[in-house]
């Protein structure tokens, strides 16, 4: 796992918003044109920097939700109490500019052509980075058998819900299981609970089958995830994990 | 540098002297939000121990020998490099003094090593003369594992990822070399407040 960028420093860039699309009540997805943007891998992320006009200044991170080679966008949602979460759900508008610094990570990141299947598992909206996985292997053509299992409050929450059915749809070995914990609409079939030992024996893979790993969400979501994965019999060290605390992301 | 339009930023009221504990592109939290690149271990305590080897010869400590040295009482400020900071948290443990107070070394870095595979580097002066401790409890509480206990490095001036949890030992060298995140495009030495987050800051 050797760090194969290059050692150059990452500096702040200017991006000009060319566009802005709500995903749900609370997530925004933000299209970025950046001059100078080095590209990045599946699953990294950028810092956002704000400045007002007296030279106050906030950043925090965002998972990267676009592949590489496509026009590069974050999706952010907004965080009760945040303080650049709300700016850039409601007050951002096409044309702004802002600054980003990345990519950042070199570890949570998806290359297509492993020779082991992928497990994905999002909760909430820790499905952003693994979007740009499964939108890099979509775009590459990538084969790779992978499983993304996606836990989510309710149905209007969960994101990307178009795309990711259409995917799927593809029939060429991605499959979706998305889980809703707290609310289910009238006739839903798909899973009802949270995750746990139980529901990962049904949809990962089985350990003998070594898959590559990459959960994100909470800390409360990725602790049961991985380790009902290790309770399973999964390598730890097969599985990769990202998490965002409550005020972690701002 | 574009101004962000509307942007007015939280502006809560700090009094100066919190304000200036606040590194650079920092914000302070109340909570204590976790990061860790795979799932937390566990390991039972009569299978723990700490241990010191490279260039020594190797010395350990098991649980209740590491219990039984001097501990401090220390109250810190922290500094994620994810950006946020959170003032006065306050540890008990063992300063690393006293642990490497009885190895015989010349070696000028050191490399963490930890359960979970995770590693990271440090200059042993960075953790020599009262700047470092393994720590084994968080405001008087055990130190919870998602935190890093049973036991985790605390180097509170440098970036957070550089505490490293539930740490086993330390690989001592004469040459440093990037542990886990400094091999992942995360800084050799993090200073929060030179803001050395990224390769090359």
């Amino acid at each position: 796992m050797a760090g194969a960028a290059v050692l150059g420093r990452l500096t702040w860039l200017v991006a000009k918003v060319v566009g802005v699309a709500a995903e749900t009540a609370r997530v925004r997805t933000i299209v970025l044109d950046v001059p100078g943007w080095p590209g990045h891998r599946a699953g990294q992320h950028l810092d956002v920097r704000l400045t007002a006009e007296d030279g106050y200044q906030a950043q925090r991170s965002y998972s990267i939700a676009s592949p590489p080679g496509e026009p590069l966008s974050i999706t952010v949602e907004e965080l009760d109490d945040g303080e650049v979460s709300p700016y850039l759900t409601r007050e951002l508008r096409e044309g702004d500019e802002i600054e980003v610094r990345g990519p950042i990570g070199g570890y949570f990141v998806w290359e297509p052509g492993g020779k082991d299947p992928l497990l994905l598992v999002a909760g909430g909206s820790g499905i952003v980075p693994l979007m740009a996985m499964v939108r890099h292997r979509a775009a590459t053509g990538d084969r790779t058998p992978t499983r993304l299992v996606y836990s989510s409050r309710r149905i209007d929450e969960v994101l990307y819900a178009g795309e990711l059915e259409e995917l799927e749809s593809r029939g060429d070995g991605l499959e979706v299981a998305v889980t809703l914990t707290r609310e289910q609409p009238p006739g839903w079939n798909g899973y009802a609970r949270r995750v746990d030992t139980e529901l990962m024996r049904e949809v990962a893979w089985a350990p003998e089958q070594h898959p590559a790993v990459f959960i994100c969400g909470s800390t409360g979501f990725v602790e049961a995830a991985a380790g009902a994965l290790v309770a399973l019999g999964h390598d730890p060290l097969g599985i990769k994990t990202e998490r965002f605390g409550a005020t972690g992301g701002g | 540098m574009p101004i962000s339009r509307g942007f007015r930023g939280r502006r809560s009221p700090v009094d100066d002297d919190v304000a200036g504990r606040v590194p650079p592109g920092q914000h302070l939290v109340d909570d204590f939000p976790v990061l860790s690149a795979g799932p937390t271990p566990h390991t039972p305590l009569d299978e723990w121990s700490f241990e010191i080897r490279g260039a020594a010869e190797p010395v350990s400590w098991t649980w209740q020998e590491f219990r039984d040295l001097p501990s401090e009482s220390v109250t810190v400020d922290i500094h994620c490099v994810t950006k946020w900071s959170k003032i006065d948290t306050s540890w008990e443990g063992v300063s690393v003094d006293t642990l490497l107070d009885v190895v015989e070394h010349d070696a000028a870095y050191l490399l963490a090593f930890c359960d979970g595979g995770y590693t990271t580097n440090l200059p042993v002066e960075d953790v020599t003369d009262g700047k470092a401790w393994l720590a084994y409890s968080y405001e008087g509480e055990p130190l919870d594992p998602e935190h890093g206990g049973p036991v985790r490095l605390l180097v509170p001036h440098l970036y957070f990822w550089k505490s490293a949890k539930w740490v086993r030992g330390f690989v001592l060298r004469d040459e440093d070399e990037p542990g886990f995140w400094e091999s992942n495009g995360y800084h050799l030495y993090g200073d929060p407040w030179r803001e050395q987050r990224y390769w090359g800051d």
